[in-house]
């Protein structure tokens, strides 16, 4: 499809960006110490905490990347809105307080506080610096998808643009700004998804009978775009995509349902008729490729039924492997929030274990009932006939523009911010980690205040660059694709140390250190021999794979328990 | 890790554990159940869905009320 930036979005977009920057300058005087700067002076009121973790937490594959895989497939991109807020019942039961009680500004202070170890500083600074540059990729990656319809700007601006803010958001202010900018995303993020959920149950559903044509997207060896053969563009004797997705039957021949309550618009989807689209990617011997999308009419019951994304059609077939890669990933999304380092700073914020416990309640309200939205929003998105078929992350933006241009532009300003909020957050773990974790690692020195404060600004800016380079270098992966390494790297090196640190009194410095390698290498061994690496990274045959599916999880969390139980056991004194 | 607060923390976590855990296999295993329609023709994805969602909050509520300060203190 042909994008025409708007003024309004052009306009709205540099208010969100300006008063995003003005907040960090103003808050920037009271972060001069390393307190201030790490953890805000653990001042934050729990209930603007609890809405921060929702604006850290609800990043852009959460709010594109969830709404637009429902707006193509139906329920299955809720099993991940189901599997999300699951990890926030394991941070908030087992690891929020104790957390709390056990550090001071980051997760291998937790890890250490028995300890006071430099190995088991080295192995969580690094797990840190592992799991936030694998989130920020998709992150910024996100950002560039974003802007080009936007702005009109090309993908490498988009990146350019999020890392320099950002950069200037950690730099100023560090946790004090971080946490103002996601609880004004979080906020904004809520509120305006309801609105959204309301107009599209206002609006109903619209029967459009007929039959749409099949497109085709070309990609010449020459570099040239052709749209159903016929060059790209707007001029004469040019095309563009047809916008798509639309009911083709409603109910009892009606063609028009007028306002729905929230069960009535389920209940009428899973008796209409949908058009979904197939798609079929074909490379000709003159080296253009041709993408072929075909309308599928089908039946509301298998929309809102598991199982009809590829990912996920395993759980509908014999495969016993298949099924086990869909638990694989149900396990990660449990265990992996409370493994995010991003989150996991989040609790140094506040004064004690009660207003974490708070907060994380706060969260977990705010973030469940974005995630109910997601449903409406995304089967909104996918009978709202505005959808892009080439671009799955555009559903919930295009969504809006069906609505009206004002509101597509606030949408595409809060989706813009929804991945500063988040990558902001993620920079800031990395450069926690950096100087107090790793430098503390390697040097006796305890060093002042002020120079790890200096410490952390730098290595925010080294890593808000190495996130521009990677989101440009890997603007061609799968957002949803990569927060999903992320979260199995996390809950495999993080977790068993972790949990076992605070029930199992037998743990010793070696068990967490082995644990946390090799559940980290290992995950990410697995990921890299994995059929969905093979096919989508490196462009081999996933028949190849050395691993038997996809998903680590089921396989690397059990193996990093395992790993420090038996090096505890080993290196036990008695 | 005694402390009132947390063994609280390790019953409500055991039941959801039970809901995510019956989820995940129902979706895994018997995939036709979730089609089924015995409420008012919402499918048993949706009300399961629905309902880990709705019974997060609720435990984490029940949490915050059964916690106290001197629970706190280990």
């Amino acid at each position: 499809m042909i994008y025409n930036p708007s003024p309004i979005a052009v306009i709205i977009f540099l208010l969100f960006v300006g008063i995003t920057v003005g907040l960090s300058f103003y808050l920037g005087k009271q972060a001069k110490s390393s307190e201030g700067y790490f953890a805000a002076h653990g001042q934050i009121p729990w209930f603007v905490n609890g809405i921060a973790f929702a604006g850290d937490y609800l990043s852009a594959a959460s709010f594109l990347g969830i709404c637009g895989m429902i707006a193509f497939y139906g329920y299955d991109g809720f099993l991940y809105s189901i599997g999300y807020l699951a990890g926030w019942i394991v941070a908030l039961f087992v690891v929020a307080e104790p957390m709390k009680q056990l550090g001071k500004f980051t997760f291998a202070d937790a890890l250490n506080s028995k300890f006071d170890s430099r190995g088991i500083k080295l192995a969580a600074g690094i797990s840190t610096l592992a799991v936030s540059v694998f989130y920020l990729i998709p992150q910024m990656v996100g950002a560039g998808v974003l802007v080009q319809p936007l702005l009109g700007l090309p993908h490498w601006a988009g990146v350019v643009i999020v890392g320099a803010v950002v950069i200037v958001i950690v730099v100023t202010a560090g946790m004090m700004s971080t946490t103002w900018v996601q609880f004004l995303k979080g906020s904004l993020l809520v509120i305006f998804s309801t609105v959204l959920t309301v107009m599209i149950l206002e609006r109903g559903f619209e029967a459009k009978p007929g039959v749409d044509q099949v497109q085709t997207v070309t990609k010449t060896a020459d570099g040239q775009t052709l749209i159903n053969g016929l060059p790209k563009g707007t001029g004469a004797g040019d095309t563009s995509l047809t916008p798509v997705g639309h009911i083709s039957k409603l109910p009892a021949g009606a063609s028009n349902t007028g306002p729905l309550g929230p069960l009535d618009f389920l209940r009428t989807l899973r008796k209409s008729e949908v058009i979904l689209w197939s798609s079929e990617k074909i490379t000709a011997d003159d080296g253009s490729v041709t993408t072929t999308y075909t309308p599928k009419p089908t039946p509301g019951s298998e929309v809102l039924r598991p199982g009809e994304h590829p990912k996920f059609k395993g759980i509908r077939g014999d495969n016993l492997l298949a099924k086990f890669n869909f638990l694989s990933l149900m396990l990660a999304l449990f265990c992996g929030t409370a493994s995010l380092p991003h989150i996991l700073i989040r609790y140094y914020t506040v004064k004690d274990a009660a207003a974490a416990r708070k907060s994380t309640i706060v969260g977990i309200g705010c973030i469940g009932f974005f995630y109910v939205l997601t449903l409406y929003l995304g089967l909104g998105a996918m009978t709202s006939g505005a959808m892009d078929i080439t671009n799955s992350n555009m559903a919930a933006p295009l969504l809006a523009l069906s609505m009206s241009e004002l509101l597509f532009a606030i949408i595409s300003a809060i989706a813009f911010t929804t991945v500063l909020g988040t990558v902001s957050g993620l920079i800031l773990a990395s450069a926690g980690a950096v100087a107090h974790d790793l430098v503390g690692s390697f040097t006796s020195v305890e060093l002042t205040d002020h120079e790890q404060v200096r410490i952390a600004k730098i290595a925010s800016v080294v890593v808000g660059v190495i996130a521009i380079v990677l989101g440009i270098l890997f603007q061609e992966m799968n957002v949803s694709y990569l927060v999903g390494w992320a979260f199995s790297v996390a809950a495999s090196a993080n977790l068993p140390a972790l949990v076992m640190l605070l029930f199992w009194k037998g743990t010793t410095k070696q068990g967490i250190i082995a644990a946390i390698i090799v559940g980290m290498t290992s995950s990410l061994g697995w990921i890299l021999l994995s059929a969905d690496t093979y096919s989508k990274v490196y462009g081999w045959p996933a028949s190849e794979a050395i691993v038997p599916f996809s998903q680590p999880g089921i396989v690397t969390i059990p193996l990093g328990f395992v790993t420090l139980v038996l090096v505890s056991l080993m290196t036990s004194k008695e | 890790m005694n402390s009132r607060n947390s063994r609280i923390g390790m019953a409500l976590f055991a039941v959801y554990l039970l809901l995510y855990g019956g989820f995940v296999l129902l979706n895994t295993f018997s995939p036709t159940t979730m089609e089924a329609t015995p409420i008012e023709g919402i499918n048993v994805a949706i009300i399961y869905g629905f309902g880990l969602i709705v019974s997060a909050f609720v435990l984490a509520l029940l949490y915050g009320l059964l916690c106290t300060k001197e629970g706190d203190e280990q």
